[in-house]
């Protein structure tokens, strides 16, 4: 995925390194370049400490390159203002990140009630997005989120996450606390959701078979450096010993499944 | 005890009306501590050298003796003197560090997840302390009101010294003539208070923590 200054690219990461602090030596994110044309998914592929949080939270501005440059729809997250662009970038992460104060429909308000839409706009939008996630408005829109299973959560984060229709979608590990069976569901169910609604999407799992589900494009990063990419059915050929280190997990859990 | 009892019955309206003033009293200091104690709490929360020197400096008011506290306040003009008003600052004062400390604690210690999708969603750092920190803190803040209210009415017995008056008075009368009858007018009355404020106020924190 060569980087390529192109109006197409919804998100560009051009030689970007990131470290905690100014002070530190220990580079999280080293020399890391890609691009993410619109429409398409990005799966960030790593093991735990990897950097791929880190990356995702450069892309929407809650983190800042230590050098290099994030772009954004063309601008740099540098010039976006902070809260402008980050209402504009869904988010799910692992865990939901609900607020359990609020109720189901207050959750998936959040982000058009901060763009101040008319009240009838936005009980409309959240029974859409709860419908496109799978879940009654009638029967879920008043629960509060301790009164839901763990996939009925991550639902209500993706329909969170739509709410104000943005034109991209971040996602920590969003399946990745689900039992087995629902995260299958869950994956299979987005897959057809990310594929009707042309969301540009960067997705972070250390899961190889999630990966090839969802990707259009697989980036596998190595201790904060880009080792590897390609598209779903070449990315397990290729020679890496870390790409081969992911796909020898997967064999393993696919003779043990 | 047949004394406490047969002086209560005689006493029960100076007894009543001195419960009163010292509700008053407690009531009067808690709603400055407040008011002085949770926004100041919001604002220090995420302020490191801020938060440090508040909470030192309530720190410090609380090891000051009470008794000390108030003989101290009475040269100093304005808010000095001898009667309620010193009393009022002095117990402000004191019930200061317990709703400041639980302030910050409750505000500052909210599920990570939540607040990073807070801010991920594009809330302003305005909006994630209004509509999630503070609401979410909120049944810590109540305890330390809770604990405040319960120092206070002890403390208050105290003002006495200065005339102020509350169940203090009967206290320092009973101790001065060696007469438990007395002494136990303002004693009992108090802790009755204390376990009342305690158990409404434990009630009211309980119904917040359910979220």
């Amino acid at each position: 995925m060569p980087v390529a200054a192109s109006a197409e690219n919804m998100i560009e990461i051009r030689g970007v390194s990131w470290r905690a602090n100014p002070h530190s030596s220990k580079e999280i994110l080293v020399d890391v370049s890609l691009a993410v044309p619109g429409g398409t998914t990005l799966v960030l592929l790593g093991r735990s400490g990897s950097g791929k949080t880190t990356l995702l939270k450069l892309v929407n501005g809650m983190l800042r390159p230590s050098s290099g440059e994030v772009r954004v729809e063309g601008r740099s997250t540098q010039e976006w203002d902070g809260i402008q662009l980050r209402r504009r970038i869904g988010y799910v992460i692992q865990d939901a990140g609900l607020f359990p104060h609020f109720t189901v429909a207050q959750n998936v308000g959040l982000v058009p009630g901060l763009e101040k839409w008319p009240a009838a706009k936005i009980a409309a939008r959240v029974e859409e997005m709860l419908r496109l996630v799978g879940l009654e408005p009638r029967e879920f829109s008043a629960r509060r989120p301790r009164e839901l299973s763990g996939g009925q959560r991550q639902r209500v984060g993706v329909a969170r996450a739509l709410a104000a229709d943005p034109p991209i979608l971040l996602m920590d590990e969003p399946f990745g606390a689900l039992d087995p069976v629902t995260r299958a569901e869950l994956q299979r169910e987005f897959r057809a959701l990310a594929q009707r609604l042309e969301k540009t999407i960067v997705f972070v799992t250390h899961d190889l078979r999630e990966a090839m589900l969802l990707a259009s494009d697989i980036v596998l990063l190595e201790k904060g450096r880009l080792v590897a990419n390609g598209k779903p059915p070449d990315f397990l050929g290729l020679r890496h010993p870390e790409v081969r280190a992911f796909a020898a997990a997967l064999e393993l859990n696919g003779a043990t499944a | 005890m047949t004394d406490f009892w047969s002086f209560a019955m005689e006493h029960h309206a100076e007894i009543l009306s001195a419960t009163l003033e010292h509700v008053q009293l407690v009531a009067i200091a808690m709603f400055f501590a407040i008011l002085i104690g949770v926004p100041l709490g919001m604002f220090i929360v995420q302020r490191p050298a801020p938060r440090a020197i508040a909470l030192g400096i309530a720190g410090i008011f609380q090891t000051i003796p009470s008794l000390a506290l108030f003989g101290f306040l009475i040269p100093i003009p304005f808010i000095g003197g001898v009667g309620q008003r010193t009393a009022i600052v002095a117990l402000t004062v004191y019930a200061l560090l317990p709703i400041l400390r639980n302030t910050c604690v409750g505000l500052a210690e909210i599920d990570p997840a939540v607040l990073e999708s807070a801010e991920a969603m594009g809330m302003t750092q305005r909006q994630i302390l209004f509509r999630v920190r503070f609401p979410l803190g909120l049944a810590v803040i109540l305890a330390g009101v809770r604990t405040a209210t319960i120092i206070t009415i002890g403390v208050a017995t105290i003002a006495a010294a200065i005339g102020a008056g509350g169940l203090g008075t009967f206290i320092f009368r009973g101790v001065a003539l060696v007469n438990d009858a007395l002494l136990l007018a303002g004693a009992i009355p108090a802790a009755l208070l204390a376990i009342l404020a305690d158990f409404l106020l434990g009630q009211l924190e309980r119904r917040l923590r359910v979220i």
